[in-house]
């Protein structure tokens, strides 16, 4: 070997004994880790390449298979750990700018964990939803500031546009490209079914999806893709993207491998080009520009769809976000820093932005104090991975959440972290045909369906436990919130009393 | 169709332009934003100076103003025509993917931005007189050309052109020779190839604003092409 060489992350782990050299799992591995040795007839592996995607073993007849972590180690110690190493070799080895999958995996913490949600005992009787009807239903966009009557004492019942949700709970924003055409199916189908709503991301509309067009929530962000006026109009609102919570303050470059047949066709760049959203949108400096946005866009769509502006949660993200509640946008949707991706530069995601929880409390609180919370809806983002979490940010301040990486698990994902790679072995993260068909979307639809309706069954207790009928009665009611193990700075910013308070 | 639009806010003119079917003629235009935003199959004359974001998400409607124009015109403009006879803003024609921008005057920063092509689908944007800086930042695809006709000393076009363009292609009637352009472009002069196809996109605009064709191209031009439809393919390594 030489000095490039870095050992092999997992090693696999074959049974012999139970074996009997099927070659599915040479089959089922698009990074070609097994291969059959024919001299000796047996099954051999090449570690180097596996990413432990977890997909030989889920189809091993058998079970003859595992993957392990390699306990090869480097003489690590508390600051120079294995993979802080390893990074410096890739680095030396290629000059290249580290690119992560997925969410943040760093030991930052997650004040969900820190946060206990109360029940009503003796003084206020629990609800119990298998007998009481439980509220879920939420509308998402501006509310009136007060009862408005016309001259003959009528009330006047105009609301701005609004999104309907069954459960405070969408799909958020992955794009067509950076997931395959059979994942936006299941999510699209998921959300119809579900009376929720995906979304599409940067990357435009396929034609198959729009009659799912009452379900959908169409992208805008800088690169524009796929943006033209039947597109517009096609969703059930138009969400602008200024920044994500993987990666806030860059863009996004889709790698010109994977703009291929229809993902070239719907975002309108030829095939082979890469797909590059530039870091701020060239048109907005400030939050009259971003105003500017807004308006063009509810004049293309004649003031029927919401508007969301979609923002990073970073350090003044309570004077941004009251900035853009007085931009005529309808709901802001602000992404955590544990939130996904399906590629970002590493230290741009793992040290970029903050925790979503403490964005939330500070921005609904400051929308509160100014008097213009009823201006905007608020959606959170960025790691919700249970129904307790989406109950909690409920509690904290939120009118829905928005998921991704959960909604991936549920369609098969096993988080490997190698979306950038475009060999997804479970058919999501990758444009090659023979992989896409690995996920049925009638399947993936299903799956998302279960999930939901599980949450949505848990937060019902959740919600009957604290003597609460209607999710609406939950927004910002942080006094059903308690922390444990926070320091006094954290709890004011959470606006939560300790438990034991 | 004539309408007077002095007063009328933008709310109200883009709603009467939306319930007019024939061509339309708006007089006293004064800084109203958005006009014709997303719109399909009209005809729209404008005198007087329209406000930010004209013709954005434009469907396919021809529009002329008879005057400059401010920011943002043809914001993700599709389909169809939008006609100059003065200068414009800033950021006009940001992530255009279709459709033709003829300007007879100058034009601000930031034009052509982000500019796409799809097959067939080629948006052209004309400029008559200078570009400021940042021209065709991130273009991926369609036509900017800017002619710099009533320049006689100073660059027909501002600092930082082309920065990140990975896609289309750039006519300026110059020899740029003291235009610094990015390293993944390529600026050369234009050959008798390149002149055929400007030809085809400039009878129009010199029609349109009473050039002699042969004259405006009897003049060197540049022409730049990315060298990569993948400029950071080098720059990252798996993690």
């Amino acid at each position: 070997m030489s000095l490039e060489f870095i050992y092999p992350e997992f090693e696999v782990i074959r049974n012999t004994d139970r074996c009997i050299t099927c070659r599915i799992c040479e089959r089922q591995c698009a990074n070609e880790v097994h291969i059959l040795n024919k001299e000796k007839g047996v099954m051999v592996a090449d570690e180097t390449k596996c990413i432990n995607c977890q997909r030989c073993v889920s189809f091993c007849p058998t079970r003859a298979l595992k993957i392990v972590k390699s306990d090869c180690t480097f003489r690590e110690n508390a600051n120079w750990q294995s993979n802080t190493i390893k990074e410096i070799y890739k680095q030396a080895n290629s000059g290249g700018v580290l690119l992560s999958s997925m969410g943040n995996p760093n030991e930052l913490p997650v004040y969900l964990d820190k946060i206990l949600i109360n029940a009503s005992q003796v003084t206020n009787p629990p609800i119990d939803p298998l007998r009481e009807p439980m509220e879920t239903r939420v509308f998402l966009g501006k509310k009136p500031e007060k009862i408005e009557r016309d001259k003959n004492g009528q009330l006047k019942c105009e609301l701005p546009p609004q999104i309907e949700l069954s459960v405070p709970i969408m799909f958020s924003a992955m794009s067509y490209g950076s997931i395959s055409y059979n994942a936006h199916a299941a999510l699209a189908r998921a959300a119809t079914e579900l009376g929720i709503l995906y979304n599409t991301g940067e990357g435009g509309l396929h034609e198959d999806f729009y009659v799912y067009g009452p379900n959908t929530i169409v992208q805008v962000a800088s690169g524009r893709f796929g943006v033209h006026e039947d597109f517009l109009n096609a969703g059930a609102a138009i969400e602008i993207k200024m920044g994500q919570g993987a990666k806030p303050g860059i863009g996004g470059h889709l790698p010109g491998a994977k703009i291929v047949g229809d993902v070239s066709r719907t975002r309108m760049i030829p095939e082979g080009s890469d797909a590059i959203s530039p870091a701020p949108h060239h048109d907005i400096y400030s939050i009259e520009d971003l105003r500017q946005l807004v308006f063009s866009l509810k004049e293309a769509t004649e003031y029927k769809k919401p508007v969301i502006v979609k923002v990073a949660a970073v350090h003044n993200i309570a004077a941004i976000a009251s900035g853009i509640a007085r931009s005529g946008a309808d709901i802001i949707a602000i992404d955590g820093l544990r939130g996904g991706t399906g590629a970002a530069p590493t230290r741009i995601r793992d040290n970029v932005g903050i925790p979503i929880e403490l964005a939330l409390a500070a921005v609904d609180q400051r929308l509160r104090d100014e008097g213009i919370r009823n201006n905007v809806s608020l959606v959170v983002g960025g790691s919700i991975r249970n129904a307790a979490d989406v109950v909690k940010m409920i509690a904290l301040g939120a009118d829905a959440c928005y998921i991704a990486t959960a909604a991936l698990l549920a369609l098969g994902c096993h988080l490997c972290r190698t979306c950038q790679s475009g060999k997804c072995n479970w058919g999501i993260a990758t444009q090659r045909e023979d992989l896409v068909k690995r996920l049925n979307p009638d399947l993936g639809c299903k799956r998302l369906v279960n999930l939901i309706t599980a949450w949505q069954q848990e937060i019902k207790e959740l919600m009957g436990g604290m003597g609460i009928n209607s999710i609406e009665a939950l927004r910002g009611n942080r006094l059903m919130l308690r922390g444990i193990g926070l320091t006094n700075k954290e709890l004011e910013i959470l606006g939560i009393a300790h438990a034991g308070e | 169709m004539l309408l007077n639009v002095k007063n009328l806010d933008y709310k109200t003119l883009n709603e009467a332009l939306r319930n007019n079917t024939s061509p339309i003629t708006l007089e006293e235009c004064c800084g109203q934003r958005f006009i014709g935003a997303g719109l399909s199959d009209k005809n729209i004359t404008i005198h007087g100076v329209p406000g930010n974001a004209l013709g954005a998400y434009l469907n396919g409607s021809t529009i002329i103003v008879h005057a400059n124009a401010q920011d943002a015109v043809g914001d993700t403009m599709n389909e169809g025509k939008i006609i100059i006879h003065g200068n414009i803003g800033d950021a006009a024609g940001y992530a255009m993917r279709g459709g033709k921008i003829f300007v007879k005057g100058n034009a601000g920063y930031r034009a052509g931005i982000h500019m796409k092509s799809y097959k067939t689908k080629v948006p052209v944007m004309v400029i008559g007189g200078s570009a400021g800086s940042f021209l065709g930042e991130y273009q991926a695809g369609g036509v900017i050309i800017v002619l710099g006709l009533e320049e006689k000393n100073k660059n027909i076009i501002g600092f930082f052109p082309c920065t990140g363009m990975h896609g289309g292609k750039m006519f300026l009637r110059s020899e740029c020779k003291d235009v610094k352009f990015p390293r993944q472009v390529t600026a050369r002069l234009a050959n008798e190839s390149d002149m055929e196809e400007l030809k085809t996109y400039l009878i129009e605009y010199c029609d349109l604003f009473g050039y002699n064709i042969n004259e405006v191209l009897a003049s060197p031009f540049t022409v730049v092409t990315p060298d990569s439809n993948n400029p950071y393919k080098q720059m990252y390594v798996e993690n």
